[in-house]
């Protein structure tokens, strides 16, 4: 790789990966991000290498291994340039079937997806029910590009924009147009970027200001930043260089938790190809500007991915937030003056100066402009991270795209926002989701974790989930938050034993607005959440724990008993499934559980085919 | 000079100072309990919370670090502050029921019960003793672990610390005072230094009309199990 040292430099190296492209030759496009990883796209990308090989087809097909589409359920799936010809959940016999077909430029309708509505086959990717109603801007990027390839990115019209920037030379334009984009960030709380950006540019004091992208990402079931730092770290790369010439900052970091070790490979090769390639460091492209961005890894604390614990964790230290005043736009990393970043804002950055900030705000609603990635989790059927305008309901995403529940239960509730987000019952599903009309129902936007609930849910034990995550995760500094979280667990423990008490209600009440008001940070603030909402929507559930010792949703272990009804047919399998032994029964005749004996594992109900084990 | 009103009092203080200075100064009382004159200030009890901001915006922030700004609100005493800081004091009384400084506290703001299950905690993790260790004695020998449920005050890795100067200084500022003080168990103690400077108590039976230098000092009396 040699260095580009002018604007002209890239913009010939870009042309001629432009020319160098035929769009007739097809791709396979296997997709190899954690998930896909998971679930054995690795043994696809050797079969699919070893068959090009063995055909002799290297110059003929093209295979690009690329980072998640988004379609998690469907993994491992491959994807078929330039038709769009979409594979799910291929399986390892299957591989060698879709190259040749890819070579004889056939569909092999038996693979292909069958939509469970009307059983017909769907070819096309933006054809499924799953992407259609989704507009992509950031993910479907990531099928695009190889990460770990610098060209890929710019044949797709990658550093694009940094360069039309540098051409145009002026940093407040720059401000000016993420200002107009209305662009809030991403990373939960919404905050104007462009505001945020236009507070740092003015900072005067001293040398050095920091720009950090917060991919510390530590919700339970969140992994869209992930997703974005290991299928496309170059738009990161694109979007902080951006960020660095309108507001004036020479350091970058780059927070990535150590959890992530995909992320932190692509992101060190991508750092390296751009710092080779003359697009980092000093004087970038010859233009005079400078910007350097280096790679920090958290140790995985929920916590640090709020500012100040952040930058304490960035410093060494240990991460524990502290009081804002001062904020980190006046002082930051080293005390020099930073301003924070989700890494979704980041990739945003080159969407809204390749599209124009008019164009831009035309996605989603007033106020709230553009595109969110939530990573839809839980009880549906279609899981996986879907971007979608902001302002859309919660129905079309948990119906329309999510397909409902997988086995035609009822869907209860939503939460969103993570461990510090709210429940949000059906009845309320036509939300528009965006900031603002979140945040009133009780839960928030957060970094985009949705967690689908039916009614096999208990609410009182997914409060109980969380708060057992909060209690473990708030850094324990202010007493109120690690006291507060340890006794709402202690409390909500006691309700799902059964050995809760009426009063209880009002002193969890209490106890959860006290922590709210009293805590330094986002943590405490927002840690009551799950237990305000679901007192809000779900008391009756609560009150049935205590008054009535039951649990309606059949989940909380000590208030509910498994026994057999008379459809049981005596095949004799839950017999043999029971670890207790708490089964009593010949073959072929009525069974009997022994809830003496009975640990209520479940085993017994999820072999039985006739329907037979209840839980009441 | 920075203008604010406290509780409606128009006042002006320096740059720089925090709204528990300023509260101080001007006559409003504010309890404290991780707060020290001589310590830089933490923020990890939440009982010196005041009232910020009006209307929607308004929210509570503890006065020992929140800085004084312009134009700002502060109110000492609000019903909202009170009620907080009733549940601080009683979520405080369920943790360590046995430290003197609590119990005056519940007193003085007429909180007469706890709902929780009761615990006997040692610690209350208000990081007196150390700052104390880092900031006037110089020694940096204790400091916090973990997070959440399993944060704890230690010398690395639980042994002596070569720091420790043993001057007893954590133990004399702890206002829930167990830690330190392991009574007939000198060996646990972080620091060892209560084994050098109070044999009295570890020897307590031989030395029965004497009370550990350390008053007021309950916590033996109390964790006997
Ligand atoms: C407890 C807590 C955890 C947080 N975790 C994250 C995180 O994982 N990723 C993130 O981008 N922001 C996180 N935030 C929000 C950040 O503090 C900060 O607001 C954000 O990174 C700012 O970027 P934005 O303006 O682009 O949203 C967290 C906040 C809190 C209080
Ligand atoms: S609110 Fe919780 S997480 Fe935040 S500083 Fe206080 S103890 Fe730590
Ligand atoms: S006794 Fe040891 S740990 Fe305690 S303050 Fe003195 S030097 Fe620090
Ligand atoms: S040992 Fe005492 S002084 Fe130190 S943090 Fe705990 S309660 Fe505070
Ligand atoms: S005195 Fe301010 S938080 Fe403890």
């Amino acid at each position: 790789m040699y260095k580009l040292t002018s604007l002209d430099d890239f913009k010939q190296l870009q042309s001629r990966l432009v020319a160098d492209q035929d769009p007739t030759v097809p791709v396979i496009i296997i997709n190899a991000g954690t998930c896909g990883q998971a679930s054995g796209a690795n043994d696809l990308i050797r079969i699919a290498k070893r068959e090009l090989l063995q055909r002799g087809l290297v110059q003929r097909i093209n295979l690009r291994v690329t980072g998640c589409h988004g379609y998690c359920e469907m993994e491992p799936s491959v994807l078929i340039e330039p038709r769009n010809t979409f594979y799910p959940r291929v399986s390892i016999k299957d591989m060698a079937r879709i190259v040749e077909a890819v070579d004889k430029g056939r569909v092999l309708d038996d693979l292909l997806y069958k939509d469970p509505a009307t059983g017909e086959s769907i070819e096309k990717l933006e054809d499924l029910p799953f992407y259609r109603p989704q507009k992509r801007t950031l993910i479907n990027r990531n099928q695009k590009v190889d990460p770990i390839r610098i060209f890929n990115y710019i044949v797709v019209g990658g550093y694009s924009s940094l360069l039309s920037v540098l051409e145009k030379g002026d940093p407040e334009a720059v401000v000016a147009e993420v200002k107009a984009s209305q662009l809030r960030g991403r990373g939960g709380a919404g905050f104007p970027t462009g505001l945020k950006w236009e507070l740092l540019a003015n900072q005067r004091n001293g040398q050095g200001k920091f720009l950090v992208c917060n991919g510390d990402e530590g919700d339970p079931g969140a992994y869209m930043d992930r997703s974005v730092l290991e299928g496309n770290p170059h738009s990161i790369i694109e979007g902080m260089l951006i960020g660095a010439f309108g507001t004036g900052a020479t350091n970058g970091i780059v927070y990535v938790r150590n959890e992530y070790p995909l992320a932190i490979k692509h992101l060190i090769i991508a750092l390296r190809q751009a710092r080779e390639m003359g697009l980092l460091g000093d004087d970038i492209l010859g233009t005079g500007f400078s910007f350097d961005i280096k790679l920090v890894r958290g140790a995985g604390a929920f916590v640090c991915g709020e500012e100040t614990a952040l930058i304490r964790s960035i410093e060494g230290l240990m991460g524990e937030p502290r009081q804002r005043p001062p904020f980190p736009i006046q002082k930051g990393v080293y005390g020099k003056p930073t301003a924070i970043n989700n890494v979704e804002t980041w990739a945003n950055i080159p969407v809204i100066f390749e599209r124009g900030a008019k164009e831009y705000v035309k996605i989603g609603t007033e106020g709230n402009s553009g595109t969110k990635v939530f990573s839809l989790v839980g009880k549906v059927r279609n899981t996986g991270l879907v971007e979608v305008p902001m302002g859309i309901t919660l129905r079309e995403i948990v119906y329309d795209i999510g397909g409902g529940t997988a086995d035609g239960a009822e869907v209860k509730a939503v939460q969103t926002g993570g461990p510090s987000g709210g429940c949000i019952p059906a009845s309320r599903f036509d939300l528009p989701v965006d900031y603002d009309s979140l945040t009133e129902a009780g839960s928030i936007m957060g970094s985009g974790g949705m967690i689908v609930m039916d009614e096999h849910t208990c609410m009182v034990d997914v409060a109980k989930y969380f708060m057992s995550f909060l209690k473990d995760e708030s850094c324990g500094k202010c007493f109120t938050c690690r006291k507060g979280t340890q006794r709402m667990y202690e409390i909500l423990d006691d309700i799902t034993r059964g050995e809760g008490i009426l009063d209880q209600l009002d002193l969890l009440e209490e106890l959860a607005l006290a922590v709210k008001d009293t805590t330094m940070c986002g943590l405490g603030q927002t840690a009551p959440n799950p237990v305000l909402s679901t007192l809000r929507y779900f008391r009756d559930e609560y009150v049935e724990h205590i008054v009535n010792h039951r649990c309606p949703a059949g989940v909380c272990k000590a208030l509910i008993t498994y026994s057999i009804n008379e459809n049981c047919d005596g095949c004799h399998l839950c017999f043999k499934a029971c670890p207790e032994g708490a089964i009593n029964g010949e073959p072929k005749e009525l069974h009997v559980i022994d809830a003496e004996k009975c640990i209520k594992c479940g085993a017994c109900k999820s072999v039985c085919k006739s329907d037979a084990v209840v839980i009441t | 000079m920075i203008k604010l009103t406290l509780n409606g009092l128009e006042v002006s203080v320096e740059e720089g100072t925090t709204l528990l200075e300023a509260a101080r100064f001007y006559g409003f009382p504010i309890p404290t309990l991780c707060y020290n004159e001589g310590l830089s200030p933490y923020g990890a009890c939440r009982l010196c919370v005041v009232e910020i901001g009006e209307g929607p915006r308004a929210k509570l922030v503890s006065s020992c670090t929140y800085p004084a700004e312009e134009g700002l609100k502060v109110r000492t005493a609000s019903e909202r502050v009170l009620r907080a800081r009733k549940m601080v004091i009683e979520l405080l009384l369920a943790s360590c029921p046995q430290s003197k400084i609590i119990q005056d506290l519940a007193a003085a703001h007429n909180v007469r019960q706890q709902r929780f299950k009761q615990e006997y905690e040692d610690c209350i993790m208000c990081g007196l003793c150390v700052r104390m260790c880092e900031e006037q004695m110089m020694a940096k020998a204790i400091g916090f672990r973990g997070r959440g449920e399993k944060r704890s005050i230690g010398t690395p890795f639980d042994i002596t610390s070569e720091e420790c100067r043993q001057c007893g200084a954590c133990m004399y500022i702890c206002p829930a005072c167990q830690l330190r003080c392991t009574y007939n168990e000198p060996e646990k103690a972080i620091c060892g230094a209560c084994s050098n400077l109070s044999p009295p108590c570890v020897e307590k039976e031989q030395f029965d009309d004497m009370m550990c230098y350390m008053e007021p000092c309950v916590a033996c009396e109390i964790k006997t199990e």
